[in-house]
């Protein structure tokens, strides 16, 4: 079977990028990531994107990108999976080129957020709820994750303390990147003392709306070697999985189990022949703190009800047991939607290449775990260093 | 945002909203809303039954930040109401202070305005829950 590698990888800071639209993000991280691996041209393109319909009045994204990009007459479509989006995106241009149909594609995820109104974003946010169920009783995103973190809190014991420190290690962690929105370490106070949104989930909890492109150049190891790209520069995609769960949570058999991203996470330990227990950093996906502890436990980290625990044993930490959100996470470096599956993808590849500000010493096996939905669409993949 | 001309979209589930109709499969297994295929056996023998609209809450939420459109209730009260025959049914508690709400607690289903469009738009009503009025 053929075996696909990154030899490229690109973004823009993530923020309110006021002055730029989201052709002119896309653009730039896509051609990041081209200098990196270092072509000109590549065979196709995916976009990993959410909600550039409703938030920009622009779809047909695989067009407008390539165009503007100037890659020709290409095969290029979006891939759109929530919040999922970018790390779907990713897996279906592996798809691509392990299938052999194409030898060098290129992935960029993109989301364009502070061009409109606040409540609007948050009214966008929910189209990946369930619409006539969730979003027609007045239910925002925010909303459904408190449902869940009150839930999970009651049931096991912990309190908002015990979930801030997820929001302190992002922090503490982002502050090294300067990629990142927010670039100020934070305690446990700032948490707790930021305002409600959706009780019991704060503003601290919560993953900031914004602006951000990141993009990677993905081929195979014999046509990398052709191109030139040195070895100590390839990044493996050694295991993909992926799986949906109900899409309204209120439908859900247990609410706090994230079963797909339990199944996603055990196809691509299987896919890439290791378990938890070898994996040197994971980029979960801490939209809200509560998820960071749940995707703790669905990837096999921690037993049920004890996700939280990590955080509070201090477990989370670069230089602790399992490292998690080493460039800060969704909290700090932030979360434009359909771009984070893609910036979670640069982010281990800058780790395993040795190149992370807040790198993990020797790191050679890194997983992202990307989730769209309340739970309901997740994407997990591992990479390797070769 | 686009006008909601689509009197349709909102009138196709008029039996769900307002009578809280759901499904049993023909092994008994009770959902809401009502799917074309039972969520635990996989049977897709499914009549309508109506559900009683008592429960209990399971998880709420205080919501302060609502999307556009929900603007002029907030905050407002959202929760995770578990009914008697089984389903969670998601809705806003109406008739309650924050403050009274806790696990466990009983409520019924009552029809209430949930929205409303800007002048000459549809006003949608649906299920909310509040505490029993004996």
């Amino acid at each position: 079977m053929r075996k696909a590698v990154i030899i490229g990888a690109g973004m823009t800071p993530v923020g309110e990028h006021w002055k730029l639209g989201l052709r002119d993000l896309a653009v730039e991280a896509l051609f990041n990531a081209m200098e990196d691996a270092g072509v000109d041209k590549v065979d196709s393109l995916y976009v990993g994107n959410m909600l550039s319909g409703s938030f920009v009045e622009q779809e047909n994204l695989g067009a407008l990108i390539a165009d503007w990009a100037g890659l020709g007459n290409i095969p290029a479509v979006k891939v759109e999976a929530a919040c999922a989006s970018g790390g779907a995106a990713v897996q279906e241009g592996v798809k691509a080129v392990l299938s052999g149909l194409e030898d060098v594609v290129a992935v960029v995820g993109v989301e364009k957020m502070t061009d409109g109104w606040p409540s609007d974003a948050t009214r966008y946010l929910a189209y990946a709820a369930d619409a006539e169920w969730e979003l027609f009783h007045g239910a925002s995103f925010v909303a459904l994750n408190a449902l869940v973190m009150r839930y999970y809190m009651k049931t096991y014991g912990y309190t908002e303390e015990d979930l801030a420190l997820f929001s302190v290690n992002a922090h503490a962690n982002g502050a090294k990147n300067p990629y990142a929105m927010f670039k100020r370490p934070i305690k446990v106070d700032t948490v707790l003392n930021s305002p409600y949104v959706a009780d019991p989930i704060k503003l601290f909890d919560a993953s900031p709306v914004c602006d951000g492109a990141a993009s990677v150049i993905i081929t195979t190891p014999e046509k990398a070697r052709e191109l030139g790209v040195p070895k100590e520069r390839w990044v493996e995609i050694a295991g993909m999985g992926r799986a949906i769960d109900t899409i309204n949570l209120a439908n859900r058999e247990d609410l706090l189990t994230l079963r797909a991203a339990r199944i996603a996470a055990e196809k691509a330990y299987k896919m890439a022949g290791v378990g938890p227990e070898d994996i040197d950093f994971f980029e979960i996906h801490d939209a809200f703190t509560i998820m960071a502890a749940l995707s703790l436990e669905a990837i096999g980290v921690a037993k049920k009800g004890e996700g939280a625990k990590l955080a509070k044993e201090g477990q989370i930490a670069i230089d602790a047991g399992y490292p998690i959100q080493t460039m800060g996470g969704l909290k700090a470096r932030g979360h434009p939607v359909g771009a984070t599956g893609l910036y979670q993808t640069v982010e281990a590849v800058l780790q395993l290449r040795g190149e992370a500000p807040s790198q993990v010493p020797d790191a050679e096996v890194g997983l992202t775990q990307n989730i769209g939905g309340t739970g309901s669409n997740i994407t997990v993949n591992i990479f390797r260093r070769v | 945002m686009a006008r909601p001309m689509q009197v349709a979209r909102y009138w196709r589930h008029f039996s769900e909203k307002y009578r809280l109709i759901g499904g049993k499969c023909e092994n008994g297994h009770v959902h809401f809303p009502k799917r074309p295929v039972c969520p635990v056996c996989g049977s897709k023998n499914i009549e309508e039954v109506q559900l009683s609209g008592k429960g209990k809450v399971i998880s709420w939420t205080i919501v302060r930040n609502p999307p556009s459109g929900f603007e002029y209730y907030k905050p407002y009260p959202l929760a995770l109401v578990e009914l008697e025959e089984g389903p969670i049914v998601l809705a806003q508690l109406t008739d309650v202070e924050p403050d009274e709400i806790d696990f466990g607690m009983e409520v019924e289903v009552v029809t209430r305005k949930l929205r409303e469009f800007e002048e000459d738009g549809i006003i949608l009503y649906g299920y909310k829950f509040r505490p029993p009025v004996e």
